[in-house]
């Protein structure tokens, strides 16, 4: 019985919250059919949001996958002065509001920051452009990959890799044919929330993008001006988009994490 | 020489796991090293290893100064009480691994893996995971892939402390075996006294990070060099000032010059012996072993009175005439002297 009741309640709760509003946004998107949901995807402005959207992904994630799980082995397998400090620093994005980290690279790399004026004599622009968004991005889907490595490092113990060090192993070889194969479960799922963040990212995103239309708007972005403007099959359509994208992912990282087991 | 550990320290933090530990392991040969837990055996094993290093001293495996070396130059086989096995590979795979990471030529890696799978009868579990085999079989495919790469010596970590009591004493039996056909110097782990005493040729006995005593489990058993070696390889029970073994005490149900008298507080049957239990005069507690028919021969039951002395103080003290009960092994196989 009460345990009938505790599903409704899980069942009616995630029903509420989650199912309905994006389930609610797929049916508002497609109301008009799919023609409209279409061309409202395919404006250049939106095909360059994709792009720029697409392009973070592909910079941000690997960046945070790699330093992730470097990061996750130092903190998980090494003793050393300054961990806990390090240890604090990383849960810094979680804990600071995105559009705090927007303002925070503008006061760096902004025309009058600490490195803005070295920057524009040598022609770089990064608040208002690319950079700064990529940087936004990095900066905000750091924790992911970490967060979710360190814990199954501590699980997993030093066992196998003594083992492998004792049979012979070099450092690379214990990495690449124990430990990395051992944690690919928590770095797969640790890739699919990076992902989904730097898809998402709203607030540090539009601080530093400056929001020029077809130049530095993402998806994300995309979808709020044109909610903004009363476009709205245009906003959800692209809302769309941006949860076939995480979907995407999720699903390419249980396929490929189900071929590597099998 | 085949292991030759120098003055070895090593602490961890402000615990000296290690405290100037000297030992010399005959090559071919096998050595428990046997203590209670904090005593630094698995410390000394792994430093052998190389998986820790020494604060100070030296070790040397066939001659080779190996104190700098990493473990994995050292050739050694390791083997763990939890198995460490490779979950995400096979029993094939796992046991290949030091032969792939040395490169070695695929056929001569699938003709090495077979012959090591048929040694640990594992032959039609090459395609399983480590996860569908029993913990037995999981510790038999851990000790292959440490044999895989023919190391100069074979250590193991408490290898069959996490096994339940009937894989545990089948393991021993094979392991005994498998030493008798491969010969490879042999180090264990173990605070269980039975096991080193049934499996090692050699047993070093190690407390507080220092080694009490070496020599052969006999040597050990009989003349232990102190009293913590002669509590820890087997029963102590006190007469007076002595320490000595229970089934070295003798009883009698009649009086013996410089015997001690005691009551009989409980018998306790324990299969092949049985245990008795007795209050002296002073009020001290002692313990007597007996076998079976010793016991049946002196005939005691609780609340009876008895002489109790040393079994090496008999032929000195002997009595003229009383029924007369030994407990030591050589006395237990002739029937009970009555005078």
């Amino acid at each position: 019985m009460s345990r009938l009741g505790l599903r409704a309640i899980a069942l009616g709760y995630l029903a509420a919250l989650l199912v309905a509003p994006v389930a609610l946004i797929f049916y508002r998107a497609f109301e008009h059919g799919f023609g409209a949901a279409w061309s409202a995807v395919t404006t250049p402005d939106a095909l360059h949001a994709l792009q720029l959207t697409l392009l973070m992904v592909v910079v941000a994630v690997p960046l945070n996958t790699v330093f992730g799980v470097a990061c996750a082995l130092l903190l998980a397998r090494r003793r050393f002065p300054g961990k806990a400090l390090i240890d604090a620093l990383i849960d810094l994005p979680f804990a600071v509001s995105p559009v705090v980290v927007g303002l925070a690279l503008i006061l760096v790399y902004g025309r009058t920051g600490w490195l803005g004026q070295a920057l524009a004599d040598n022609g770089i622009r990064v608040i208002f452009s690319t950079p700064g968004m990529i940087i936004a991005t990095i900066f905000v889907s750091l924790p992911f990959v970490v967060r979710e490595v360190v814990p199954v490092l501590e699980e997993l113990g030093v066992e196998q890799e003594e083992a492998a060090r004792t049979l012979g192993a070099s450092q690379w070889q214990v990495l690449t044919r124990v430990t990395l194969p051992s944690i690919r479960w928590g770095v797969g799922y640790g890739v699919v929330l990076t992902t989904a963040r730097a898809v998402g990212e709203f607030g540090a995103v539009a601080v530093v993008s400056g929001r020029l239309a077809g130049q530095t708007e993402t998806l994300t972005l995309l979808v709020e001006s044109r909610f903004e403007r009363f476009d709205l099959v245009g906003a959800y359509a692209a809302s769309v988009v941006l949860a076939l994208i995480s979907l995407a992912v999720l699903v390419g990282m249980t396929l490929i994490q189900r071929r590597k087991v099998a | 020489m085949a292991i030759e550990v120098r003055g070895v320290s090593k602490r961890f933090g402000d615990f000296a796991a290690l405290s100037d530990v000297s030992l010399t392991i005959p090559g071919g040969s096998l050595t428990a090293l046997l203590g209670p837990s904090g005593s630094g055996k698995s410390t000394l094993l792994r430093v052998i290893a190389g998986l820790e290093r020494p604060d100070a001293g030296s070790v040397s495996i066939e001659g080779r100064d190996v104190t700098r070396a990493p473990a994995r130059q050292r050739n050694v086989g390791f083997v763990f009480q939890h198995y460490a096995a490779f979950k995400h590979m096979t029993v094939r795979e796992n046991v290949a691994f030091g032969l792939r990471v040395r490169k070695r030529p695929k056929a001569e890696i699938a003709k090495r893996v077979d012959e090591l799978l048929a040694l640990v009868h594992l032959t039609g579990w090459a395609d399983r995971y480590p996860s569908q085999l029993s913990g037995g079989q999981r510790q038999r495919m851990a000790l292959a892939r440490a044999l895989a790469v023919q190391p100069s010596v074979l250590l193991l970590d408490e290898p069959f402390g996490a096994l339940d009591a009937r894989v545990r004493a089948e393991l021993r039996d094979w392991l005994r075996r498998l030493h008798e056909r491969i010969h490879v110097t042999t180090v264990f782990v173990t605070h269980d006294q039975h096991e080193a005493m049934e499996v090692a040729e050699q047993i070093a006995v190690m407390r507080e990070g220092r080694i009490e005593q070496v020599g052969a489990p006999a040597e050990v058993y009989d003349r232990p060099a102190n009293e913590f070696v002669m509590g820890f390889v087997g029963p102590v029970t006190r007469l007076g000032e002595r320490a000595l073994r229970p089934h070295d005490l003798r009883l009698s149900r009649e009086p013996v010059k410089g015997a001690r008298q005691a009551i009989v507080e409980r018998v306790v049957p324990l299969g092949f012996e049985v245990r008795v239990e007795l209050r002296a005069e002073g009020g001290e507690g002692l313990s007597a072993q007996l076998t079976r028919s010793q016991a049946a021969a002196l005939g005691v039951g609780e609340g009876d009175l008895v002489w109790v002395r040393a079994a090496d103080e008999e032929a000195t003290r002997r009595s003229g005439r009383g029924s007369d009960v030994s407990a030591t092994p050589q006395a237990s196989a002739a029937s009970p002297t009555r005078g």
